[in-house]
């Protein structure tokens, strides 16, 4: 008992000292990030751009930025996470079209609504770019460190303490520590510890966070191996070639100017499948040594061979790391079996039969923390000033965390700043699904981006996130006045040109023939070049000979609008229906619950909604309904109650419970 | 609209209809609804330390510790009650006074009186009922007879629930299945064949079109079939009415028409309620007062869903008869059936009917003084107003507007979904169509119904229930 007083007294003292240190001090950011991976680039560029003193800290420099998993950028859904981050002026599609070596738009033969831009990636570019990047910005300075400390002044976060002994200061902190929470590296029945090939695990940080209260738990994801160039068979395997012009992930960039090289498929076959499952009794996945649970979406090989036993090959797609290296990256073969397993198995796929295997595959564990604990700014609820984004949150992908990044950073800097937080709705971005998602649904396995996690794909698309969202960024100051000049332009031009389709009439004579020529039904009546477009097989270029008008000629050659002017037509059904789902989704998201509802005091609701509630504090009905756990019951428990409690709040004269 | 009050407080209402019967009943919902009882109450054990589900004889006082009456009290402790709180009924003696008496003692303690439908409300904020269900008891409340009923007790038995969840369910597997697709197109795996999905949905449009069509048969069932008798002067209409309600004389009741000459009989033939007005004979007339009756006749046609024009089968038709069935043709609507009736054929030469009205469909004959035929009318009078009556009551039937345009709506997206498969859309436009189905749908069960809506379904309530 002494003792604890004893200690407590101490630490007392302590705080004080601290806070008198942080009064006076130097060493002191209006913003500190912690990791150099793809939220924490976003997290300190943003919060820099927005005129925070900004720190980075970071296990080792010349590791910012790097691509640890496969040598890529975007890919469905998460295309469409790059767009935009660009469009709110984040940096990842600037860092992507600079340093792509394959660019290619994903799905072109689906709806608009799921096309998604990909780019494969020179590694080492990569990393290089975004370190020059960072370094090169105003306001970051960056430190080789790692966090042994955090200083909490009842609960708000005021600083941190580096391995080195260092006290650095803060308002806000962003919290970006990736995979490296006790990172825990396995192939076969071996493992090391390590937040990656080849680095350090950080340590510690997980017990302090849990000592302040918050609950994290173990997560695993995958790597395959990497293979010689020169070992491959190149003529027995398909050579997969670039788009011809690919679109650049930034809205900054009209159009991609780097040297292009192709990539490789192959297949797994019979054996290979034999091979592998002869080490299943030696997985790490099999025999219970990974405790995390991985993603469903993103399987291991061998987690692919278990599942699907009836399919007969599984794509393998090859893909070189950059101009100048011999290093292939094994898309589709993600593994942590035993290292002599995988390359028994690499070797029985056609093209790889004296394949070279530079590294093994592994898997690697590490803890999160259940991003239920975080409000939609990704603060953390029980932390004020101290923000978690990507891996740490449960997600897998450079772009979830570059997207989660950016949100925090921003929110950072604002909280700095006491500005008005920076929340994104369902309705308005992937980004905004993705945080939604988190901070409501059980974590069960690593959160990945898909198109059908959002319900109003059909608006949210890659090709007009500048549409949705350039004005957000250019109000937090990260998009320039000139980037909105050229936006109206855009969308006058768009409006201009629809205005003129809608109008346009045009005569069986004049449109039959191109009818005819795309297997379309003709017409007998003049009709509306708008109503010609809606159909399936009708694109814009092929009516561009009958428009009349300079303007709109003009307009249409440029594919910057031309696109935008098509799918507003071509899709105008859907697209207004969709408005119609948001607007009835948003009378549930502006029914708010205060912010410090108490949902224990309210008896009808089931135990686990109950439970859910009070922990996750929903702000909106509309929220509530997504919360894992709550039944239709509660909310219409939660409806009723809070109609009430604003009849009781405007009849004052009613006596409170 | 009504008012949401505190849900947790105690509640009370006379739970029987006003008027004189052999007991009333007093509802008490609420935290405090057994213990507050011990107050009143005197018998042989305390209520506040009573078991579930029991009954307990003995006497009620006033708070002023007046002698009341001697009553019954039931218990039912939460959660086996039908509010899923604790609920207490005091059966007492009939008549409103004394039940009235009992209810002013229970407000003057910490009791309010409950608003209408807020004891089935709190049943359903305690899921204890689903939202269907709720409205369902409203339905029973209000069943006038023996199909209206039947209709409102399957939907209270969660018949509709489960078959909306079901199409919901259904809808929900063909869409993650192209959601699938769509997630995994790098894939390249087709899961579901285009024809067979269109297949797949057409079938549940169908189902959903077969169900929403019930919806005016299920309004006639709920409210009973409005039908005319007119016909010239002597035609013998009041003798077909006192005929057709002689059968039925034990469950017959007289309801005074707005008008001296417009009466409305109620008549349930094989537990179909048929509204039956007697109208003033039709003629031409220039008689001012007669005119008056005439136009009230008219409007009476107007609103009603069968007309019998009913026919002197010994009168040969003349020029009067053409102009009477012209006129009636023009008052009537495309909803309203018209069935011609030949009375008088025990002396009229029936075997040889007037050419004219065999080709017309809806003829019958009868004899109001033999009753030749009248069993046989009755009959084809609930295949004439419920043509589907056989299937109506084996299958689903709804009867509830809001259900009907919801259901509409997701029939409409359901085709929406089809068109689109069928212009070669991809998976994220068809992806659209369904999801809003699985809304609308959803929204029928209380999923995410918005709360102006709840509002009102529980308005529709009367006090007590």
């Amino acid at each position: 008992m002494k003792h604890y007083i004893k200690l407590k007294l101490l630490h007392v003292k302590l705080e004080f000292a601290l806070y008198m240190l942080k009064k006076t001090a130097e060493n002191k950011y209006d913003v500190i990030v912690v990791g150099g991976g793809h939220a924490g680039i976003e997290a300190s560029l943003a919060s820099a751009r927005m005129q925070c003193a900004t720190l980075l800290v970071t296990l080792k420099a010349n590791a910012i930025g790097r691509m640890s998993c496969n040598p890529a950028i975007g890919g469905t859904a998460k295309g469409h996470l790059v767009r935009e981050i660009d469009a709110i002026g984040g940096e990842m599609g600037k860092i992507a079209d600079a340093t792509g070596i394959q660019f290619k738009m994903l799905n072109k033969s689906k709806g608009p609504a799921v096309w998604s831009p990909r780019s494969q990636n020179d590694r080492e570019l990569y990393s290089a770019e975004a370190q020059n990047r960072i370094l090169s910005q105003k306001n970051i300075d960056v430190i080789e460190g790692s966090v042994s400390k955090l200083f909490v002044d009842g609960n708000k976060l005021i600083g941190i303490k580096t391995l080195l002994g260092e006290e650095i200061f803060c308002e806000s902190l962003v919290l970006c520590a990736g995979t490296f929470l006790n990172g825990l590296m396995h192939t076969g029945e071996k493992n090391r510890v390590g937040g990656r090939f080849g680095e350090a695990p950080s340590s510690g940080i997980t017990e302090i966070l849990n000592k302040i209260g918050f609950v994290s738990g173990r997560l695993k994801t995958g790597t395959p191996p990497r293979v010689d160039l020169n070992s491959i068979d190149l003529s027995k395997v398909e050579r997969q070639e670039s788009d011809e012009f690919p679109t650049p992930f930034s809205f900054h960039n009209t159009e991609i100017k780097n040297r292009l090289i192709p990539m490789y498929l192959t297949y797994t076959n019979q054996r290979t499948h034999k091979i592998l499952e002869k080490g299943f009794d030696r997985s790490p996945m099999f025999t219970g040594r990974i405790k995390g649970i991985g993603p469903r979406y993103c399987p291991s090989v061998e987690d692919k061979v278990f599942r699907f036993a009836e399919r007969e090959r599984h794509q393998i797609f090859l893909e070189p790391e950059g101009y100048n290296t011999n290093v292939v990256y094994v898309n589709g073969f993600s593994t942590s079996l035993p290292e002599e397993i995988q390359y028994e198995g690499l070797r029985s796929i056609t093209g790889l039969e004296n394949v070279k295997m530079l590294r093994a595959g592994y898997a690697v564990e590490y803890d999160f923390f259940s991003p239920n604990q975080l409000k939609h700014t990704l603060e953390t609820k029980l932390i004020s000033g101290l923000f978690f984004a990507g891996q740490i949150c449960g997600t897998s992908g450079y772009e979830e965390a570059a997207g989660q990044g950016l949100i925090a950073g921003i929110n950072a800097a604002l909280k700095v700043q006491k500005r008005k937080p920076f929340v994104i709705k369902r309705s308005e971005a992937y980004i905004g699904v993705m945080i939604d998602d988190l901070i409501n649904k059980s974590t069960e396995e690593p959160y990945r981006m898909f198109t059908s996690r959002a319900e109003y794909r059909l608006l949210l698309r890659q090709d007009n996130a500048d549409r949705r969202l350039m004005r957000f960024g250019n109000e937090l100051g990260l998009i320039s006045d000139d980037l909105i000049n050229q936006l109206n332009d855009k969308e006058n031009k768009v409006r201009v040109a629809i205005n003129y389709f809608e109008k346009k009439f045009v005569s069986p004579t004049e449109i039959n023939p191109i009818l005819i020529q795309h297997q379309e039904n003709t017409i007998s009546e003049n009709e509306k070049l708008s109503q010609i477009l809606k159909r399936s097989n009708i694109t814009l270029a092929d009516v561009k000979n009958l428009v009349d008008d300079n303007l709109i000629r003009e307009f249409i050659e440029h594919k910057n609008f031309s696109e935008q002017i098509e799918i507003d037509l071509k899709y105008e059904g859907y697209i207004k229906r969709q408005n119609e789902q948001i607007a009835r989704f948003d009378k549930f998201e502006e029914f708010t619950i205060p912010e410090n509802f108490d949902f224990k005091k309210i008896k009808s609701l089931s135990t686990e909604g109950r439970e859910r509630l009070q922990k996750i504090k929903p702000r909106s009905i509309g929220q509530a309904s997504r919360i894992s756990g709550v039944t239709n019951a509660d909310i219409s428990v939660m409806s009723i109650h809070l109609r009430k409690e604003s009849i009781r709040s405007s009849d004052k004269g009613e006596a409170i419970e | 609209m009504q008012t949401l009050r505190n849900y947790q407080d105690t509640i009370a209402a006379i739970a029987t209809p006003i008027g004189e019967g052999g007991i009333s009943v007093i509802r008490i919902c609420g935290n405090q609804s057994i213990s507050i009882l011990d107050s009143f109450f005197q018998g042989k054990k305390k209520i506040n330390t009573a078991k579930t589900h029991t009954l307990h004889y003995g006497k009620f006082y006033s708070d002023q510790n007046e002698f009341l009456d001697t009553v019954i009290i039931s218990i039912f402790r939460k959660p086996h009650s039908y509010t899923g709180n604790d609920v207490v009924e005091i059966s007492c003696h009939g008549g409103h006074y004394v039940a009235q008496k009992i209810l002013s003692a229970l407000l003057s303690k910490d009791i309010r009186m409950a608003d209408a439908g807020e004891f089935t409300l709190r049943a359903f904020i305690n899921n204890k009922l689903d939202l269907v269900q709720a409205e369902a008891v409203a339905d029973v409340i209000h069943a006038k007879n023996e199909s209206a009923y039947r209709s409102s007790i399957d939907q209270l038995n969660g018949k509709l629930s489960v078959f909306v969840n079901l199409i919901r369910q259904q809808i929900l597997e063909i869409c993650s299945i192209f959601e699938l697709q769509l997630d995994f197109s790098q894939e390249g795996i087709e899961l579901q064949n285009k024809n067979e999905s269109i297949e797949k949905i057409n079938r549940l449009v169908k189902t959903l079109e077969q169900v929403i069509a019930t919806f005016t048969s299920g309004k006639l069932i709920k409210e009973g079939i409005k039908v005319a008798i007119i016909g010239k002067p002597n035609a013998g209409k009041s003798s077909l009415l006192n005929i057709l309600l002689n059968e039925q004389r034990a469950i017959v009741s007289h309801i005074s028409g707005t008008t001296r000459d417009t009466i409305e009989e109620n008549l349930i033939i094989d537990g179909v309620l048929f509204r039956i007005t007697d109208t003033a004979g039709l003629r031409n007339t220039t008689n001012e007062i007669e005119q008056k009756g005439m136009e009230r006749a008219e409007s009476v046609i107007r609103s009603s869903d069968i007309v019998i024009l009913l026919i002197d089968a010994t009168h040969k038709q003349d020029q009067s008869d053409f102009e009477l069935n012209l006129r009636i043709n023009n008052l009537i609507s495309n909803q309203t059936r018209l069935i011609y009736l030949f009375n008088k054929c025990d002396i009229a030469n029936v075997r040889n009917p007037n050419t004219e009205a065999d080709s017309l469909k809806n003829v019958f004959f009868i004899s109001c003084k033999t009753k030749e035929g009248i069993e046989e009318f009755k009959k084809q009078l609930i295949q004439v107003a419920l043509p589907n009556y056989d299937s109506l009551s084996s299958g689903m039937i709804i009867t509830n507007l809001r259900h009907k345009n919801l259901l509409e709506k997701a029939c409409i997206s359901l085709k929406n979904a089809i068109i689109s498969l069928q212009n070669n859309m991809s998976e994220d436009f068809i992806s659209c169509d369904l999801r809003e189905t699985i809304d609308y749908l959803g929204e029928i069960i209380g999923i995410l119904t918005p709360e102006d809506i709840l509002n009102n379904i529980f308005s529709n309530f009367c006090i007590g229930k």
